[in-house]
């Protein structure tokens, strides 16, 4: 231990000085989820039937479907409870669930946690209440 | 010279969860350390009483952020031994290769905290960067980046496409390149090896005595995995050693985590050779049977062992977990004895601890009369509340 040795990752640290960071400048940059991301769920209601298979799965109760009419159903997801564990996707027959790719969820109006998908928009969009 | 008693936590800076060590100095040297736990007690047994077999897959795979894998394996493992069902083979190979993934980044993610805890961040850094890797093939591959969500009882709920087995592999490869350079560092680099070679010894009688496992057990000669042991998911049709180590401290630790992460990637290119085509779960009715059962995983910190008990309905009866950390709180206590009070905090991070899995409820007992009680939700609240309250805080 008399002689001074460099330490022995200093190479290593040395060639980093000349390469790129390898963090990503988010949220600038932004990046894309990959295909199977478990993000925000979206409810397509012209295929509900109204089985709350995925209510009763649900181990965060996050999910309510309620009926709106014949055969309408409308689903309210709760984006504070969620935990993306998208096993409301897999327990729901009929497809009328799916995980997207979307994440950032951060909110500072509590209300805007609240999603509701009615069942009147045949395209499922949101609107908030 | 006088003894010092210092409290090390709840809230201290060099602890990265809250538990409350009371060490007892004489000057530098640690003679006595005692231990409380349960600060971070969340009620998560109780709360898959309550819940279906399905819901308390998703609890469990929260015990622990790291290893939540190892929770939700051992969990439907158990469940599935009670119901009686075979698992197809490709569903216990995905476990197998999600399992040995975990198993990396959890190995990585304690060189990089170890580094850190020696005030060598540069290690830290590096390892940290390199993770990264094993994290964004983990997101391909279930979801996610932690609580993987891939178990359901009966099978997996993802198959993994040639396409990702392909880019597993690739990402196999380049780990492996890093983890022998890892290697080199740890086997050469004077700093680290001056700071860790005899530090936190624990003797193999010792080891045994206390009951220590994992990695903490097998670098004090401890030749036990439960991988090989009782082999669960695809681990009987792969081949692979296991890690034993004699220098009975933290740079035996060391040794034997980045061996391991050598042997992870060796078990992972087999399973995905071994892969055969075929289905991925096996229906399982809602109700399982009346019965009990006793699961054990080898998770990335040592054994873990669930206890479900089942009666017949939807829900479980009872549901125990016994995380890896709690077995090898003896051990870490044993180890610190004799130490500097410095050599305290990689000491106990080179447990790998994980405090928040091991919390359970809280029983109060009066030293005077030797009497024990457990506070129920309701009167915990009224006692906090009261609490506050004689402190001037009102709620
Ligand atoms: S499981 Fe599917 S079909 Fe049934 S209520 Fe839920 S969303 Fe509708
Ligand atoms: S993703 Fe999970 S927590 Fe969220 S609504 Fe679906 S089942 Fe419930």
């Amino acid at each position: 231990m008399n002689m001074i040795r460099p330490g022995k990752m200093i190479r290593q640290v040395l060639s980093s000085l000349i390469k790129k960071p390898a963090t990503i400048k988010y949220p600038y940059v932004k990046f894309e989820m990959p295909e199977n991301f478990r993000g925000k769920i979206k409810f397509y209601p012209e295929k509900c039937i109204g089985c709350k298979l995925c209510v009763r799965d649900c181990p965060s109760n996050a999910i309510t479907i309620t009926k709106v009419g014949e055969k309408k159903f409308e689903c309210e997801i709760r984006l504070d409870k969620c935990i993306y564990c998208a096993q409301c996707v897999d327990s729901c027959l009929k497809k009328a669930l799916e995980s997207t790719g979307e994440f950032e969820l951060a909110q500072l109006d509590k209300k805007k946690l609240k999603e509701i998908f009615h069942a009147q928009s045949e395209d499922g969009i949101k609107k908030e209440t | 010279m006088g003894k010092v008693i210092i409290p090390i936590g709840p809230q201290h800076p060099a602890l990265k969860e809250p538990e409350s060590f009371s060490v007892t100095l004489e000057g530098e040297k640690i003679v006595d350390v005692n231990l409380r736990l349960g600060y971070n007690h969340r009620g998560i047994e109780k709360a898959c009483e309550e819940r279906t077999y399905i819901q308390d897959i998703y609890i469990l795979e929260r015990v622990c952020g790291i290893c939540s894998h190892s929770h939700s394996t051992c969990f439907v493992q158990t469940v599935e031994e009670i119901a009686g069902v075979e698992i197809p083979e490709r569903a216990k190979y995905i476990r197998t290769i999600v399992a040995e993934l975990e198993r990396i980044h959890s190995h990585l993610l304690w060189l990089g905290v170890a580094g850190h805890e020696i005030g060598f961040d540069t290690l830290f850094m590096y390892t940290w960067r390199d993770r990264e890797i094993v994290m964004m093939i983990l997101k391909k591959v279930t979801g996610n980046r932690v609580n993987y969500g891939i178990n359901t009882i009966g099978g997996v709920r993802r198959d993994i496409s040639q396409e990702l087995l392909k880019e597993i592999l690739t990402s196999v490869d380049a780990l492996e390149e890093r983890t022998k350079y890892y290697i080199q560092v740890a086997t050469q680099e004077t700093t680290l090896m001056n700071r860790l070679l005899n530090v936190g010894k624990l003797s193999h009688e010792d080891a045994v005595l206390t009951g220590a496992i994992g990695p903490t057990g097998r670098a004090s000669g401890i030749d036990s995995d439960t991988r090989r042991d009782d082999p669960y998911a695809a681990y009987d049709k792969v081949t692979f050693k296991v890690i034993v180590d004699n220098h009975n401290d933290v740079y035996g630790r060391t040794l034997v985590r980045v061996l391991e992460l050598m042997e992870a990637y060796s078990i992972i290119r087999q399973s995905v050779q071994n892969m055969t085509e075929g289905p991925i779960t096996v229906k399982v009715p809602r109700k399982i049977p009346a019965g009990e059962a006793f699961g054990r995983y080898e998770a990335p910190r040592g054994e873990d062992v669930h206890y479900v008990k089942s009666n017949g309905t939807e829900k479980p009866e009872r549901v125990k977990v016994r995380a890896p950390t709690l077995a090898n709180i003896k051990p870490v206590l044993k180890m610190l004895e004799n130490y500097n009070l410095a050599d305290l905090p990689i000491i106990v991070a080179a447990i790998d601890p994980c405090f928040s899995c091991t919390d359970r409820t809280l029983l109060i007992k009066d030293k005077k009369s030797n009497k024990s009680k457990i506070m129920d939700w309701e009167s915990l609240r009224k006692y906090s509340i009261e609490w506050y309250k004689k402190r001037g805080i009102g709620f």
